[in-house]
């Protein structure tokens, strides 16, 4: 049994060395491929739906001046810069993912920590509720990933980050050539680069939630355990506010 | 405790908020600097040797449906050479125009716009993807680029297809691109005459564009007058291979 101090409070070590460098890396990399896809979608700020941009069809996004300076990067518009920093950060990013995920599996990090359990499943209409309320676990339940927790998590590794570098690839005329055609499954090139686009903004909100949830859990007891690892773990309150 | 947690909190997230600035302003400058520049080209130089890895050499574009193709093949960089030689060539319907194929070759060649429209022709229709993000639908019909090198019979220190175009760029430098072999002898690969079905326009390239169905658009050279074979582009323009790779654009353009 863990020695305890007083009972009421006690800190553990949340998250490995490993996660916590790779959460940091990937931070930075989505952070620079955001600022740099926006550089390079400012070259041509319109989407399209289908093989191509001149189908008949008008465009179904315009965005008649681009995206301004401070959110992209470089901050003046320079194409070819935007896609070596692009390029660049992807492999980091890709490298880092795989790196993550076989980590993840080798450690059982995947299979311990975000793997759902049978219980977690039928808390799922409790946590959904609780989360609207904005209450968290307290206590020992807060040691483990709740059920709305893993889901967005696993959505985001296995979901999410995969379909932003197919779609990312589905751009390229060379991978184009892999299986001609391919990339009709999602409705043709054009296609492609507006799901890219979709997808990297879907990235954006799921860090946004993200970021709300550390902040209203205790952003600092949270942003310590992913640069140190130490997490606090207070009692679990009587709740009182009835 | 309340005030100090609350203060500490708004001391942490400024200096996270002002890292972040400062981070991003770094790199913005950063970006400036030669050595940078090509530490971050090693990203793109790794697009080009996956994309060969995981695609066989002579893979092929994918082609389209008459259906498919774009009401109007957008004109993008140069639309009229402002050249007096081109725009003489023009006035006569490119009739004394001449392909000039020679450099590191065993027989120099000048083939002129009917030879080359009375040699086997290839017609394909197929996606032309900008580095801008858009993409076009076009039906070309050319002269597949293999059939003029057998012609000339490269010699065997020839390593690169060079194109020297009729148009100056804004900064008055000459258009050119290169390509290597494997590009050079794909069978989509074609010195395009025809259009939709008509002579290539001039804001398309008139009298001659080269198509090269796995690359981005730049890489299409317009206006083409010489064809050089070369062992190496490094004594060409700023030596990087094409007018756009000269302002800091990839030499392999698959992506």
């Amino acid at each position: 049994m863990p020695v305890r101090p007083s009972a009421s409070e006690y800190v553990y070590s949340r998250h490995s060395l490993a996660v916590r460098i790779l959460h940091w890396i990937n931070v930075a990399a989505l952070t620079i491929l955001l600022m740099s896809g926006l550089q390079i979608f400012n070259a041509h700020p319109a989407l399209y739906w289908g093989l191509s941009s001149y189908n008949g069809k008008p465009p179904f996004f315009v965005l008649p001046h681009g995206f301004p300076g401070w959110i992209t990067l470089p901050g003046v518009q320079w194409l070819s810069m935007g896609r070596r920093l692009h390029f660049f950060f992807a492999w980091i990013f890709v490298i880092n993912g795989l790196y993550y995920v076989g980590y993840s599996i080798v450690s059982r990090h995947l299979k311990r920590d975000l793997t759902p359990s049978r219980s977690d499943w039928r808390s799922i209409g409790e946590s959904i509720w609780q989360h609207l309320r904005l209450r968290h676990p307290q206590g020992e339940a807060a040691r483990r990933y709740n059920i709305l927790q893993k889901l967005s998590y696993l959505f985001v590794i296995f979901g999410l980050l995969p379909f932003v570098i197919l779609m990312g690839w589905a751009m390229s005329p060379r991978l184009d050539t892999v299986i001609p055609g391919w990339v009709d499954i999602v409705g043709g090139r054009q296609s492609a680069r507006s799901l890219h686009f979709i997808a990297a903004w879907t990235i954006v909100a799921f860090v946004l939630v993200h970021v709300f949830e550390v902040i209203i859990t205790g952003v600092v007891n949270n942003l310590r355990s992913m640069i140190t690892g130490r997490y606090s773990i207070k009692a679990e309150r009587v709740d009182d506010r009835h | 405790m309340i005030g100090t947690e609350h203060s500490r909190r708004r001391f942490l997230t400024r200096l996270l908020a002002g890292a972040a600035t400062s981070l991003l302003a770094g790199c913005d400058t950063a970006t400036r600097s030669p050595w940078l520049h090509k530490l971050l080209g090693l990203g793109e130089r790794a697009n080009g040797v996956a994309q060969r890895l995981v695609t066989a050499r002579k893979s092929m574009a994918q082609e389209f449906s008459a259906a498919d193709v774009s009401p109007e093949f957008r004109s993008n960089g140069t639309a009229n050479p402002l050249d007096p030689r081109y725009q003489a060539l023009a006035a006569n319907q490119f009739r004394d125009w001449s392909l000039k194929i020679d450099g590191l070759v065993q027989k120099p060649l000048e083939l002129t716009l009917r030879e080359l429209r009375s040699m086997p022709s290839r017609t394909q229709i197929t996606r032309h993807d900008c580095v801008e993000g858009w993409s076009a639908i076009g039906k070309w019909t050319g002269v597949p680029l293999s059939a003029v090198l057998n012609r000339v019979v490269p010699q065997a220190s020839a390593r690169y297809v060079v194109f020297h175009c009729a148009d100056p760029m804004d900064d008055g430098k000459p258009y050119y691109e290169s390509i290597d072999f494997d590009d050079a002898y794909h069978p989509q690969t074609v010195l395009a005459y025809d259009l939709n079905d008509a002579a290539l326009p001039i804001a398309n390239g008139a009298p001659v564009r080269i198509r090269i169905e796995r690359q981005l658009g730049y890489k299409m050279a317009k206006y083409i007058m010489r064809i050089e074979l070369v062992a190496s582009f490094a004594h060409i323009g700023a030596g990087n291979g094409g007018y756009w790779e000269d302002q800091g654009y990839e030499w392999y353009a698959g992506i």
